[in-house]
């Protein structure tokens, strides 16, 4: 047999590419938070707006950031647990263009005011089509790659990683079916309550598929060989794999409470919402427990204690996330800066948490190095992280129980107590505490970027020729 | 008619996940799971570089 190499080209530059959006996305998140503050900063220029630049954070984050995380991650675990190079790598190196063609796009249009208006699928139709043919393409790769495996099993990693890439597509196209008037607008099929329906199915399940589900396959992979132990329990994992992928599904609801939905599907997802703790918890155990026996290592290498600590804010908001479904918390947090406290919680504490863990574990392999350019400023980098995420989720906390109070307070005649200016007056001082720990969460990214840059400075990437192992032999 | 339908997949359903959990825990596949798991960690590391790369 001819000696092959694995195609980490893409992989390098999704991984490279994804330090600079998670700046991007993370700057901007910065300067709505510091709006937020002090009003005056969009200094009353449109483009600079809230309303026009926190889709642009969502999107950098989410898509940007985590989505080209996740395109490296899945293509280096496909290859690296399948024992063989990328399938149609043309198609993979398409995939990235292709990806980044369209954050450019995003930049540009919402920023503009270009926007169908849906939560988390802000984009216009023509650039939801380029999404459409890229994610099409990345299916291809991933699958065919799994295809033409060397070995005979398929490691749960990519079963996480598959049932993302199959969940999005349909996700994505269901909720932006919209009829074009126009090469910038168009009109949703959906309509009142379905069009909510749909798009809470849509906007949950990207938290369930894209925000968990994936990250979960990048755990499975980047925990184990950091540990350099096998996951706690192969088993727990196929059984959590199903609970969380079936039951996922249908939490949508509990975005919608107290709505026009009907009550008894915003029952549904309540009790949809609890039910998926259970799954969840089953992936927190199984990662943590990894390290089992090997405590000591979180000691030495603050890589593990990156992807250690996403583990525990994925345990904790996977807690939070189930009780602020009961429909009568969900009184009192709907609406209130404890439901951003709660996504941050998950998006910085849980997804940054891992990317960033697995990115530097990444990164030194595909340029041929044993480990970072600095490991004590990746020290630093965690400590600025985990002081920044505590900073915004205990300020977002507090700002979102007390908002909650104060719109439900009743003088004895029936009257409220507050009008909702003055929750807002109450909220500022939280609102600089959260914009504080932003600012040390993205003070971080730029130490990632630096030690990045030294680390592959004036080095050739690595070629790795594929070896088949022993157990891959029998298998075959 | 509707409570009956939904009670019937409820119960297949539930047999549906039984089954996955007696599947994943059987001892007929224990030694399939563990060499499974070992994936992550048999993987070979760089050795030599390139100097063009596609």
């Amino acid at each position: 047999m001819s000696e092959q190499a694995y195609n980490d080209k893409v992989v390098r530059q999704f991984s490279i590419i994804t330090v600079l959006w998670g700046i991007v996305g993370m700057l901007v998140g910065v300067i709505i938070a510091a709006q937020l503050a002090w009003p005056a900063l969009n200094f009353d220029v449109s483009f600079l707006t809230f309303s026009r630049l926190r889709p642009l954070h969502t999107n950098a984050v989410i898509f940007a950031f985590g989505g080209s995380a996740l395109f490296a991650t899945s293509y280096y675990v496909v290859q690296r647990t399948c024992q063989v190079p990328l399938f149609a790598p043309k198609l993979a190196a398409f995939t990235f263009w292709g990806w980044t063609l369209v954050i450019v796009l995003a930049a540009v249009t919402l920023p503009l005011g270009f926007t169908q208006s849906k939560e988390y699928a802000e984009l216009i139709w023509p650039i939801d089509i380029l999404i459409t043919v890229v994610w099409v393409a990345y299916g291809i790769v991933f699958f065919g790659t799994i295809v033409k495996r060397k070995v005979s099993h398929i490691y749960v990693a990519n079963w996480f990683f598959a049932a993302y890439i199959i969940t999005i597509a349909v996700l994505h196209i269901v909720n932006n079916l919209a009829v074009p008037v126009s090469l910038t607008e168009s009109y949703p099929v959906f309509s009142g309550a379905v069009d909510a329906m749909s798009q809470w199915w849509y906007g949950h399940n990207a938290v369930g598929f894209f925000l968990t589900a994936a990250f979960l396959g990048m755990m499975y992979y980047f925990i184990p060989k950091q540990a350099n132990r096998p996951v706690y329990s192969y088993r727990l994992s196929v059984v959590h794999f199903w609970a969380l992928i079936s039951i996922y599904m249908w939490a949508g609801p509990h975005h919608l409470h107290y709505t026009a939905l009907p009550d008894w599907a915003q029952s549904l997802g309540m009790v949809f919402s609890l039910i998926l703790l259970a799954p969840s918890w089953g992936g927190m155990i199984n990662g943590i427990m990894t390290l089992s026996g090997a405590w000591h290592k979180l000691r030495s290498d603050p890589i593990l204690k990156f992807m250690i600590v996403s583990l525990s804010f994925y345990g904790m908001s996977t807690f939070e996330g189930p009780m602020m479904s009961i429909k009568t918390v969900n009184a009192l947090s709907h609406y209130t800066d404890w439901t951003i406290g709660h996504v941050h919680s998950g998006a910085l504490g849980w997804v940054a948490f891992i990317v960033i863990g697995s990115l530097y574990a990444l990164i030194p392999k595909l340029y041929g190095k044993t480990e970072m350019y600095s490991t004590s400023m990746i020290n630093t980098h965690f400590w600025l992280a985990t002081i920044g995420v505590l900073l915004y989720i205990a300020a977002m906390w507090i700002a979102g129980v007390m908002q909650g109070l104060m719109w439900r307070a009743v003088n004895d005649d029936g009257t409220l107590t507050y009008t909702f200016i003055e929750s807002i007056k109450a909220t500022y001082p939280y609102y600089v505490v959260r914009f504080l720990g932003g600012l040390m969460f993205l003070g971080g990214m730029f130490l990632m970027a630096w030690n990045v840059m030294k680390t592959i400075k004036d080095v050739e990437p690595a070629v790795v020729t594929i070896k088949t192992p022993a157990v891959a032999a029998q298998g075959a | 008619m509707s409570g009956t339908f939904s009670g019937v997949m409820t119960g297949i359903l539930i047999v549906v996940f039984l089954g996955i959990v007696f599947w994943a825990y059987s001892k007929r596949n224990k030694a399939a799971f563990d060499e499974m798991a070992q994936m992550p960690l048999n993987e070979n590391a760089p050795e030599k570089k390139e100097t063009s790369h596609d």
